[in-house]
């Protein structure tokens, strides 16, 4: 049977066919739809993890125990768990463990496009590649069984664009014998000198590392993972991933060396290749990971020269540089970069263009962090921030954000920019999920340095980014069920902050009352700022607001909102000469922070008859 | 070699994404080897989501290329003109007649082109365009959530698969107790788009 999967459902399919009996993970790409399809599969342990590290980890004693694991992150997330994951290669595994990362070129919805075939280098373990779902699916039931064979933990790579997209895959029917019985307790095999990484064993576990290395070199040149498709001799090209469609439709007559095991690489293989084509060409996204590879075997190669290093590839990109490299023949193209939300204006021929407004996002109406950003910005506070939707704080209206670089991160540097003596007032903002993800140990680290920083916990009640996840917050596991709801306000208090306020996100005077009073109090101080994001299944909305024209002036402060829901009517103020405010009842949810934002009470609440 | 490409683009929250999701099964229904590729996240929250499908013999890239796109199927009328680029001169242009007003626009940093300024730059391309009352059509059926639906029922016309085939599709994704709203929410799009 046929089924159209995105790259993340066969991965999730693929891990249960080969018998997946524990997963967990951090949300975002590919995560999120991994283990949201994996929790559906009878037999499968799926939980949320509070990080990477902690998903790693647990799938790593799972493993060790018996039991075939699978732990799925964001390539910025396999920084945070790189400290196991470089030991995990020493340690090797029980049962077979899978770890699953997605890299995003283009940086569609990430802080960065680092290339993790770095990370399989690094700790010197298997990666794989799939170009398309199918082999998404397959490949992940193969990576398992590598996994046991070599004794290695498995990196299958993907990139947001393999794990977006949905192609055609082969399904087997769902039968019977594949839902499994539970796994009757088993004892832990008890082997410390390979589970127990201290100096003496870690120093006799190196060298089976690097044998092992040796045997999956081997093993690269002959797997069916590496394929060679001969067709016109002329060009040859080495590529893998969503490259290979790219250079398939761009040279259909070439013939390609296509790497789905991606390190390490076979160089017998590569070099009987390179012998039979008289041009040699690699095309890869983002880093030379292949080309400095080959290049390394001494064979001459046109690679990233020609081949952008920086953003995702697309057909029009490689077509462009294939003919800027004189591989195909020169014929006039348009220039590739794909349009944006942020694109200014569309060519129309020669002649004619057409100024079309960009369409950035924007916090939803009704979205709670709406008044925080709101003033933050009104008393210009300095802001540390960190990853969530609020990091559009950054942008007009608001453009309330000040440094953001990776989870948790907000407060730590809040607290250096303390202590580096900046002469503002500063504030740390993160969200419930980002909080226990790698906020905790931060607050710890002010409060145990007795900094001044005041941090903003914004909880929504949800991990909104990512599409709406639970988290240790929410009292909710991955399936729905219930759990115990760990209590932010407890937390900070248990960890020493005095200075705690729990303010409603939608009463306006107080959020700003308790912002006022955390950044001037000379103590570590928390404000937890509650409110649902509007996304959740069980959220409300109420009544609509509108504006009684006749009050308003025009005087703008509502428009600093920045809610979609409110429209600069065409209406202006005879005296200031601005436009009145007009608000969209279709998208209004009546949050009311417009409402208590307008001075002359222009705003109120339609009431239903 | 025989191949169609989609372009689907509008708003976050129109349901450009299920309609993708429809658009490549009727395509594999039919014997198409079918991809399509979109990229979730930050978009969603008000900003532009655009979907690529693609039918043929054979796919290999899951996003079409620029100037090569058969079918633009856009559920905003601004994102018609800013999608305008991957239509191939002469390629088809579906497009719903709904303005949403981007944040640019709202806080008066921008202006929403006028109708016939849009029409016009269509037409520039093309003059297969057709304008479609997805949401008005949706609204006389009593909900304005089966727009997509609507523009769905439209785009049909200009291709040669049997009515029925889209019918079996759309009711295998939408909840049964909608099957009967979508199924007219279908047939005003396609008789009246």
């Amino acid at each position: 049977m046929k089924r159209l999967l995105s790259g993340n459902e066969a991965v999730a399919l693929g891990a249960w066919e080969a018998g997946v009996r524990y997963a967990s993970a951090y949300p975002g790409t590919p995560a999120t739809e991994v283990l949201e399809n994996l929790a559906q599969y009878a037999g499968v342990t799926a939980e949320w993890a509070t990080n990477e590290k902690v998903a790693l980890d647990a799938v790593v004693g799972a493993s060790f125990a018996g039991a075939r694991a699978l732990a799925a992150m964001k390539h910025v997330g396999v920084n945070v768990a790189a400290d196991s994951l470089m030991t995990l290669s020493y340690t090797g595994v029980g049962a077979g463990l899978v770890l699953v990362s997605a890299d995003d070129p283009g940086a569609f919805s990430s802080q960065n496009e680092q290339d993790n075939r770095h990370y399989a280098r690094f700790a010197k373990i298997p990666c794989l590649e799939p170009a398309d779902s199918q082999e998404a699916k397959d490949f992940t039931a193969l990576a398992f069984a590598l996994s046991e064979q070599f004794d290695t933990p498995v990196l299958l790579r993907t990139t947001t664009r393999i794990s977006h997209s949905k192609s055609v895959v082969e399904v087997a029917m769902p039968s019977a014998d594949q839902a499994r019985a539970a796994r009757p307790a088993q004892p832990f095999p008890r082997q410390p000198q390979k589970y127990v990484m201290i100096p003496a064993n870690a120093r006799r576990r190196h060298p089976v590392v690097e044998e092992r290395l040796q045997k999956l070199v081997v093993y690269a040149e002959s797997t069916s993972l590496n394929r060679i498709e001969w067709r016109d001799r002329g060009i040859g090209i080495i590529t893998g991933s969503i490259a290979y469609q790219y250079a398939r439709e761009v040279f259909p007559q070439a013939s390609i060396l296509k790497l789905g095991l991606s390190y390490p690489l076979p160089p017998q293989l590569i070099q009987e290749f390179a012998a039979s084509v008289e041009r040699l060409v690699v095309i890869e996204e983002l880093e030379p990971f292949f080309e400095e590879q080959v290049r390394a075997l001494g064979l001459p190669v046109i690679g990233k020269e020609f081949f952008p290093l920086t953003g995702e590839l697309t057909v029009g990109i490689v077509r462009e540089a294939a003919a800027k490299a004189l591989l195909t023949p020169v014929t006039p193209v348009a220039p590739s970069a794909p349009p944006t939300a942020t694109t200014p204006a569309v060519m129309l021929g020669p002649s004619a263009t057409l100024d079309l407004p960009a369409r950035p996002p924007a916090l939803c109406p009704g979205c709670p962090h709406r008044s925080v950003f709101y003033l933050l910005r009104k008393h210009k506070l300095l802001v540390s921030g960190d990853i969530g939707c609020y990091a559009i704080g950054v942008l007009p209206p608001f453009t309330a954000m000040d440094a953001l670089i990776s989870m948790g991160a907000s407060i730590g540097m809040a607290h250096g920019m303390e202590r580096a003596r900046v002469g503002e007032k500063l504030v740390a903002v993160i969200g419930d999920s980002t909080f226990f993800h790698a906020g905790l140990p931060a607050l710890a680290n002010v409060v145990y340095n007795q900094g001044t920083t005041a941090t903003l916990i914004l909880d929504n009640y949800t991990t909104g980014m990512t599409g709406g996840q639970d988290n240790p917050g929410t009292g909710k596991t991955l399936q729905g069920e219930k759990t115990t709801r760990l209590d932010i306000e407890q937390i900070v208090r248990a960890m020493g902050v005095e200075d705690v306020w729990m303010v409603d996100a939608f009463d306006v005077p107080a959020v700003e009352q308790a912002i006022a009073a955390a950044v001037e109090v000379p103590r570590p101080a928390v404000v937890i700022v509650r409110g649902s994001c509007v996304l959740l299944a069980e959220y409300r909305p109420q009544p609509s607001v509108t504006v009684e024209a006749a009050r308003c002036n025009g005087c703008t402060l509502c428009f600093r909102v920045g809610c979609p829901a409110i429209l600069k009517s065409e209406e202006r103020d005879a005296k200031t000469k601005r436009p009145k405010a007009l608000i969209n009842p279709l998208l209004c949810v009546g949050c009311d922070v417009c409402l208590q934002v307008c001075p002359w009470k222009a705003i109120y609440r339609v009431i239903a008859d | 070699m025989l191949k169609i490409d989609f372009l689907l683009a509008g708003v976050g929250g129109q349901g450009v994404l299920t309609a993708s999701d429809i658009v490549a099964e009727v395509g594999m229904a039919v014997g198409y080897a079918a991809k399509k590729s979109e990229v979730h996240g930050f978009s969603q929250r008000g900003g532009v989501v655009e979907s690529h499908v693609r039918w043929g013999e054979q796919v290999f890239a899951p996003l079409a290329a620029r100037g090569e796109v058969d079918v633009l199927l856009a559920f905003e009328m601004l994102e018609a003109v800013r999608w305008l680029e991957y239509l191939k001169p002469g390629g088809i242009v579906v497009v719903n007649r709904q303005r949403i007003a981007p944040t640019t626009v709202t806080s008066g940093d921008a202006v929403y082109p006028p109708e016939d300024e849009i029409a016009a730059a269509l037409r520039r391309v093309t003059d297969n365009v057709t304008f479609v009352d997805g949401l008005a059509l949706a609204e006389s059926l009593g909900n304005p959530r089966l727009a997509n639906t609507v523009l769905l029922g439209a785009l049909s016309r200009h291709l040669d698969v049997a009515p029925e085939v889209w019918l079996s599709v759309i009711e295998q994704r939408v909840p049964s107790k909608y099957r009967d709203l979508n199924v007219k929410a279908f047939w005003a799009g396609r008789d009246g788009g």
